[in-house]
């Protein structure tokens, strides 16, 4: 049944996750992000007169009905997203689907037709020339490209004080600079090569580097590793993310590659025809796929390996404290047909678990008695899980498991629910929404 | 078959009339200052003993082409001194380079031009083509028209001759650089300029130097039609040559030419492959 391993997935690193993920999964809360790039119906066609094709969308007509009608290409329509700050957010298409389209109007290397793009609270489709060069300086880590795009004629050096040169910065700084950058990626000893004496990896490292020099937090990133082969191509996605971690800047990254986005992505945006069908974390798009294209995306992925603890387990149902009588603890079992409890502290932390089944006993032996003291000897230590652990891991820990469900806690061992055979089988299976009951004793 | 004849002739001859009359002291003012350059460089010089100039040339083809070209130049250079045709080998340098120099002037910002505007673009084009495909020796006809004869008219035709492969080859390279570098420099905010001068130009760099390589080539190729309007060098002895029927002469002179270009051919083509951290 499992065919994909954690390891797999991110070979020698487990649990490398932006902070982001880890604020995901902790909480799964994204009131409390702030905003960094707020789109709103954001319209970009191809060709002269936009606006007969804006009239056409309006009523209703496709993208290849107004190329036929008009010659007009539409490339994006109607997006409207939220990317929050520091995290990794990734769209995702077929070719042709406007990824690039999207990425190139976000920082107006391509003009908008309609809509707006709010950065930092300023709309920049308003801004002129040159307040447009200074917001793409200030804002912006240049832009990294699948075929790397960096200057054949500069050595590594000066290709990553691009950017800062164009800036006026003064030549030490920007020496100096660049040279941390060149360190940051892992180049260094390199920095007098010319990019046709590096391989494809290490001249895309020059191309992150060069963004990453200039002092700015978005970082803008089209299909920047599909052209290397899958080996590389893994190690920079890891780097990628161990940088994130580091440097904390906020990451829009085009990829046609379904894996790649479940990777990196703290949210993917999924296009198709210039339109988003569909945006959410990776568990949210391989669990409710917003239409029959996305499932056909999501499809091809193996299910264990992307859902995690946090995103199968049911909270609980019921709870035991420990100042709770036996006679108590056996009532909010049966009521809720358990097969045991989790003992938890008012705060959630985990204490334990008692089984129904040794509780029985314990009752029956002492049922003359009027008030049953509890005994601590009832306490059992269940298997635990952290939330963020893959379906694949999970499993292992579940077969493995002696009694009663899997706890899933956090950090700091506050108890978020269980993992049952039942949630398992759900997240497994192609509906989410059977959610077989787990009450037979193992 | 037609009843009449365009005057096309008398059109032409009207419109330079024209120009001569009205522009006479433009073209006076141009005529001084071509003069000028080719004559300061090649005074300069002759001025250097023969040697030390040659070093120079050496020096530069070995820094440029390596050392293979540099001992060709060697050889060259000490042959041209040796049959005495030194003092036209330098006339002739002179001029091809005044010639090439005024062509970058006017070459570079218009193939720069022509790459950024494809209007202008369309319109040099057909511009361009009639320039090359038009016999060399029409284009003495209106430089002695304008500049009388010697050596100026022979610069101006030679120019008129040599400028477009640099506009054409300046326009191709702008255009081919790849549109993720120019990206690039804009998604980091760069101003027109600096995307041109640092990443436009330096990257189209080996295309514009085929494109001063071709014209200085052609220039060569001027040389022995300009000196039928008397600017002189080694075009001079080739005529001679073949107006006396001394072809010993005559083929020496034409060597000295081809030995010429091969050395200005090996160094622009080195410059072209040259990087560096423009
Ligand atoms: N400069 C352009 N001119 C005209 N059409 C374009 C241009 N760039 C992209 N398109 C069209 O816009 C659509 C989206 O393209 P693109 O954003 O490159 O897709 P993706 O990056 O997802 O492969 C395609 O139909 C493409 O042909
Ligand atoms: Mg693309």
């Amino acid at each position: 049944m499992i065919v994909i391993t954690w390891d797999y997935f991110m070979p020698g690193l487990p649990g490398i996750r932006s902070s982001v993920q880890w604020a995901y999964m902790a909480s799964g809360i994204l009131e409390n992000m702030q905003e960094k790039i707020v789109v709103k119906n954001l319209f970009k066609v191809f060709g002269k007169h936009p606006d007969r094709a804006l009239k056409a969308l309006k009523q209703g007509k496709s993208k290849d009905d107004i190329l036929k009608e008009t010659r007009l290409v539409v490339g994006v329509q109607d997006a409207s997203f939220t990317v929050y700050k520091k995290e990794i957010f990734v769209l995702m298409g077929l070719s042709g689907s406007g990824k690039s389209t999207l990425e190139r109007l976000l920082n107006r290397l391509h003009e908008p037709t309609s809509g707006e793009i709010i950065i930092d609270g300023i709309d920049i489709t308003r801004l002129n020339k040159k307040e447009l060069r200074d917001f793409r300086r200030k804002h912006f880590c240049g832009m990294v490209f699948q075929n790397f795009a960096i200057l054949p004629h500069r050595t590594v050096l000066g290709n990553v004080e691009f950017g800062l040169e164009l800036q006026g910065v003064d030549k030490e700084t920007r020496h100096k600079r660049a040279m941390e950058m060149i360190q940051q990626v892992g180049l260094e000893g390199n920095e007098e090569s010319y990019p046709d004496q590096l391989s494809g990896g290490m001249q895309q490292r020059v191309g992150l580097a060069r963004g990453l020099a200039v002092d700015a937090d978005i970082i803008l990133m089209d299909e920047a590793f599909s052209a290397l082969d899958p080996l590389i191509r893994r190690q920079m996605q890891d780097e990628l993310l161990q940088l994130q971690n580091k440097l904390q800047k906020t990451i829009v990254f085009v990829t046609h590659d379904l894996d790649e986005a479940f990777r990196l992505g703290d949210r993917i945006a999924i296009m198709k025809d210039g339109k988003i069908v569909q945006v959410g974390t990776a568990e949210q798009i391989i669990s409710k796929p917003a239409d029959d294209y996305v499932k056909a995306f999501v499809e091809d992925m193996d299910r264990s390996a992307v859902l995690t603890a946090g995103s199968i387990l049911q909270p609980l149902v019921e709870q035991a404290f420990p100042n709770d009588g036996p006679r108590t603890m056996m009532r909010k079992i049966r009521q809720n047909k358990l097969t045991g409890l989790v003992m938890t502290d008012k705060a959630k932390t985990l204490k334990g678990y008692v089984i129904a089944r040794e509780l029985a006993d314990y009752i029956n032996k002492n049922k003359d008695k009027e008030d049953i003291p509890f005994d601590n000897n009832l306490i059992q230590q269940p298997s635990i899980v952290h939330l963020d652990m893959p379906l694949t891991e999970v499993i292992n820990v579940y077969s493995d498991n002696q009694f009663g469900p899997v706890v899933v806690v956090d950090h700091n061992q506050i108890v978020h629910g269980v993992v049952t055979r039942g949630s398992i089988l759900a997240a497994l299976s192609e509906d989410p929404d059977i959610q077989v009951m787990d009450n037979k004793e193992k | 078959m037609f009843p009449f004849r365009v005057p096309l002739d008398r059109w032409i001859s009207d419109a330079v009339d024209f120009l001569v009359r009205e522009l006479g002291a433009v073209f006076d003012g141009f005529s001084a200052f071509v003069y000028f350059m080719v004559d300061n460089l090649k005074d300069g010089m002759l001025t250097l003993h023969p040697l030390i100039l040659m070093a120079v040339i050496v020096a530069i083809t070995w820094y440029m082409a390596g050392w293979r070209n540099s001992l060709f130049a060697v050889i060259g250079l000490l042959l041209t001194e040796n049959i005495g045709l030194w003092q036209a080998f330098v006339e002739t340098l002179a001029l091809v380079l005044t010639a090439e120099i005024l062509v970058m002037v006017v070459g570079l910002p218009l193939g720069i031009y022509a790459a950024k505007n494809d209007r202008f673009d369309s319109i040099i084009r057909p511009v361009l083509d009639f320039m090359q495909t038009m016999p060399a020796f029409v284009y003495l006809i209106p430089a002695v028209m304008f500049f009388g004869l010697g050596l100026v008219p022979g610069v101006v035709a030679t120019f008129v001759f040599a400028l477009p492969p640099l506009i054409r080859l300046t326009n191709l390279g702008i255009r081919q650089v790849p549109k993720e570098l120019t990206e690039a420099a804009d998604a980091f905010g760069a101003t027109d300029m600096q995307k041109l001068f640092k990443v436009q130009v330096p990257v189209a760099k080996a295309t514009i130097m085929a494109g001063v390589n071709q014209s200085i080539m052609l220039g060569l190729s001027m040389v022995v039609i300009a000196a039928m309007i008397g600017a002189g060098g080694l075009g001079e002895d080739v005529l001679r040559g073949i107006q006396r029927l001394q072809v010993g002469q005559g083929f020496e002179a034409g060597l000295v030419v081809v030995i010429l270009a091969i050395i200005l051919d090996r160094i622009t083509a080195g410059i072209g492959a040259r990087k560096n951290n423009g």
